[in-house]
C-alpha cells in the first residue's frame, strides 16, 4: 500500500520515519535545479565570451565542455556535497536518503544521477514522475537503482495557542498527574483533530459546532477521567481550549503567568 | 510514561546535542577513525536517544522534538548499522589501473555477452548491406556515411586543405561528450530489464556492420582500417563495456537464479557500476581526442599503414590492460558470474 511515510525499525525495537517526497514536490524542485543549471551556463557563457576574442575554438570547445560537466555533475557535486541536497531540494526541504536509513554512498548518488537519462524520457521526466507516482516509496528508477528515497522535512507550523487559550483559567492544571496521563494517552493525531477543530470553529455552523464539541469532549472525558470540580460547569469546548492547554503548552510560562512574573 | 515533560527534556537535551556534535563531525570528517572510548560514547548517546524517542513518540505534544530526535536516531543508526567500506580518498591511478580492469573482469562474462549482442548487429548490417545496397538510407543515420565509399576515399585523398582546421579541439570535446552520453545512456537503459541496452548494443552493431561492409564491397578495406582502427579500436570496447555496465544492472533487476532481495542485488553492483562508467569516460576521452587529431586524416598526409599500425598497438595494449593490469595483487576471485 502507498503511504507517504517510511518506517524504519532499528534492531533495538525503535521505530523511526520518513516523510516521502512525491513527485510533484519533486518536479518543482527539479525546475528550480534546472533553472541553476541554466544560470551557470549563461555565467560560463559571459566568461568564455572574453575569451572568444583570444581563441575561438578554446572557447567554443569549453563551452561543449562546461555544458557536458554541469548539466551532468551538477546533481552528482551537490548531492554528495550537501548530504543529498541540490538547491531545488534545499528549497522544498528535500533530502536524498538511502533508503534502509544507512549512510548515503558516493556510488548511490552516481548511479541515481546517470539514471536520470531514462526517467527524463520523453520529455519532463514523464517515465521517472510515472514510476514515482506509482512505487509504494516514491522512487523514481534512478532512485530504484540507487537503492534511494527522497524525504521532506517540512517546517512544522506551531499554532497560535496565545490566541486561543488567552487568558482562561485552566482548571485541569490543577491535578498534574491526571494532566501528565492526558499527554500520555492521546496520540497525535487525536491533539491535531482537537486543535484543528478549534481552530476552525468559525467554519462550523454553530449548531453543528455545538454537536461537535459535544462529541469530542465527551471522548476525552473518556480518555482520563479528572475529579468534578475540574469539570464541573465547564462547557464543552472550554473543556477542548483546556485539553488543547494540557497537550500543547508543556514548556514555558502561560502569557497570564508570564506577565505577572514581569 | 512521562509525569513532568519539561524536566525530562531538560535532563536529556545535552545528550542529545553531543550526539548531534559527534554526527556532525562524522559527517563532515569521512576519515574520521574514533577511538575506543568515542565509539563507547557514540553507542551509549544512539541508545539512549533512541530510548527518548520512544518515550516521547506517545505523546501527543512535542512535535518538534519529536523530528529532532527521529532525526538524530536517523543519522545514528546509518552510521552504526552501516556495513559497507567507508569512503576512503580516491586514487586515480591506484583506480585506473586495478580497480577498473578488476571490476571488468569479475564481470567478464557480461561483456561477452554485450559483444556477442553487437556482433549479431554487425552480421545483420552487414548482411542487410550485401544483399540490399538500397537500404542504406535505412541503415545509416549519418549522411556522411551515405556517400559512394570510393569517391568520398577519392576526395578525403585529395583533400589540399585541412577541414578541421580552427576547430579540431572543439570537435574533439564533441565527439568525447557526445560518446559518453551514448554510453550512460545504454548503461541507464538497463533498467528496461535490459531491452533498451541490446536494442542500443544491436543498433550501434547494425552501424558498424553496414558501414565496414559497404566499405570492403566497394573495395576501400584499406581506408577503412585507416579510418576507423585508430579511435575506434578503444572507442567501441568502451560502448560494449557500457553495455556490459547496462546487462550487469538489467540482470541485477531480473535475479534470475540469485535468492537475494532486489534491493540487496542492485547494492552489489552499485560500485561495480560506476567504476566501469568512469573508465567508459576515460576511454573515450582518449578515443575523442585520437579521432579529432588523427582518424580524419589520411593518405598522402599519415600513411594508411601508420594508422592501422598505431590501431593495431592501441588494440592490444587495451586487450593487455584489461586482461592483466592489477591482476597480480588481486586477492579476489575475478569471476563470481561463472
Amino acid at each position: 500500500m502507498k503511504t507517504s511515510s517510511l518506517f524504519i525499525r532499528t534492531p533495538e525495537g525503535i521505530v523511526f520515519s520518513q516523510l516521502l517526497a512525491g513527485p510533484v514536490t519533486r518536479f518543482f524542485a527539479w525546475f528550480i535545479d534546472l533553472l541553476c543549471i541554466s544560470a551557470a551556463m549563461t555565467l560560463l557563457g559571459f566568461g568564455l565570451d572574453l575569451l572568444e576574442l583570444v581563441n575561438g575554438n578554446f572557447a567554443a570547445a569549453l563551452y561543449v565542455l562546461g555544458y557536458f560537466v554541469i548539466s551532468i555533475g551538477y546533481g552528482i557535486f551537490f548531492e554528495w556535497r550537501w548530504r543529498g541536497q541540490t538547491v531545488g531540494k534545499k528549497l522544498f526541504r528535500l533530502r536524498v536518503v538511502d533508503v534502509e536509513g544507512m549512510r548515503l554512498q558516493f556510488n548511490q548518488i552516481v548511479v541515481r544521477n546517470l539514471l536520470r537519462f531514462v526517467d527524463a524520457l520523453p520529455a519532463f521526466y514523464f517515465v521517472g514522475g510515472v514510476t514515482c507516482w506509482l512505487n509504494p516509496k516514491c522512487q523514481r528508477l534512478g532512485d530504484i537503482a540507487a537503492n534511494t528515497i527522497v524525504i521532506r522535512n517540512p517546517r512544522v507550523a506551531e499554532p497560535d495557542l496565545d490566541q486561543l487559550l488567552a487568558g482562561k483559567y485552566n482548571s485541569l492544571r490543577q491535578y498534574p498527574h491526571l494532566a501528565a496521563r492526558l499527554r500520555q494517552r492521546i496520540s497525535p493525531a487525536e491533539a491535531d483533530v482537537v486543535l484543528q477543530a478549534l481552530l476552525r470553529r468559525e467554519e462550523f455552523d454553530p449548531a453543528d459546532r455545538v454537536e461537535l464539541f459535544g462529541e469530542l469532549a465527551a471522548y476525552f472525558r473518556a480518555r482520563v477521567e479528572f475529579p468534578a470540580e475540574a469539570t464541573d460547569g465547564v462547557a464543552d469546548e472550554q473543556y477542548l481550549r483546556n485539553v488543547v492547554d494540557v497537550l500543547y503548552r508543556t514548556r514555558g510560562e502561560k502569557p497570564a503567568e508570564k506577565a505577572a512574573t514581569a | 510514561m512521562i509525569v513532568d515533560l519539561q524536566r525530562f527534556i531538560a535532563v536529556e537535551r545535552p545528550f542529545w546535542s553531543e550526539l548531534e556534535r559527534m554526527l556532525d563531525r562524522l559527517e563532515a570528517e569521512p576519515d574520521l577513525r574514533m577511538t575506543l572510548s568515542q565509539l563507547q560514547l557514540f553507542h551509549h548517546l544512539y541508545e539512549r536517544t533512541a530510548a527518548d524517542l520512544a518515550k516521547i513518540t506517545t505523546l501527543s505534544s512535542e512535535p518538534e522534538t519529536r523530528r529532532y530526535l527521529e532525526n538524530l536516531v536517523a543519522r545514528s543508526y546509518g552510521e552504526i548499522h552501516e556495513t559497507r567500506d567507508k569512503q576512503r580518498r580516491i586514487f586515480p591511478l591506484k583506480w585506473f589501473f586495478q580497480t577498473l580492469p578488476r571490476t571488468f573482469r569479475r564481470h567478464v562474462r557480461v561483456f561477452y555477452l554485450s559483444v556477442a549482442i553487437t556482433m549479431a548487429g554487425c552480421a545483420f548490417g552487414g548482411l542487410a548491406i550485401a544483399f540490399d545496397p538500397e537500404a542504406r538510407p535505412a541503415l545509416m543515420p549519418f549522411s556522411h556515411l551515405l556517400q559512394d565509399p570510393a569517391k568520398r576515399v577519392a576526395e578525403e585523398e585529395k583533400a589540399t586543405h585541412d577541414r578541421l582546421a580552427g576547430f579540431k579541439t572543439t570537435f574533439s570535446l564533441e565527439l568525447m561528450t557526445h560518446n559518453t552520453k551514448v554510453s550512460i545512456f545504454t548503461l541507464a537503459l538497463g533498467m528496461t530489464w535490459g531491452v533498451g541496452t541490446i536494442i542500443m548494443l544491436f543498433y550501434n552493431g547494425v552501424i558498424l556492420g553496414a558501414v565496414a561492409v559497404d566499405y570492403i564491397l566497394a573495395g576501400q578495406t584499406k581506408f577503412l582500417l585507416g579510418w576507423l582502427m585508430p579511435h575506434g579500436v578503444v572507442e567501441i570496447p568502451a560502448i560494449l563495456i557500457a553495455g556490459q555496465a547496462g546487462l550487469m544492472l538489467a540482470l541485477a533487476l531480473i535475479g534470475r537464479g540469485s535468492r537475494a532481495s532486489l534491493r540487496t542485488r542492485l547494492r552489489e553492483i552499485s560500485g561495480d557500476l560506476v567504476t566501469l562508467i568512469f573508465g567508459v569516460g576515460v576511454l573515450l576521452v582518449w578515443a575523442g581526442f585520437v579521432e579529432a587529431f588523427l582518424s580524419q586524416y589520411h593518405e598522402p598526409v599519415i600513411p594508411y599503414e601508420a594508422k592501422i599500425g598505431f590501431g593495431a598497438v592501441e588494440l592490444v595494449l587495451l586487450c593487455l590492460f584489461l586482461s592483466k593490469s592489477g591482476a597480480s595483487q588481486n586477492p579476489e576471485p575475478e569471476n563470481p558470474d561463472e
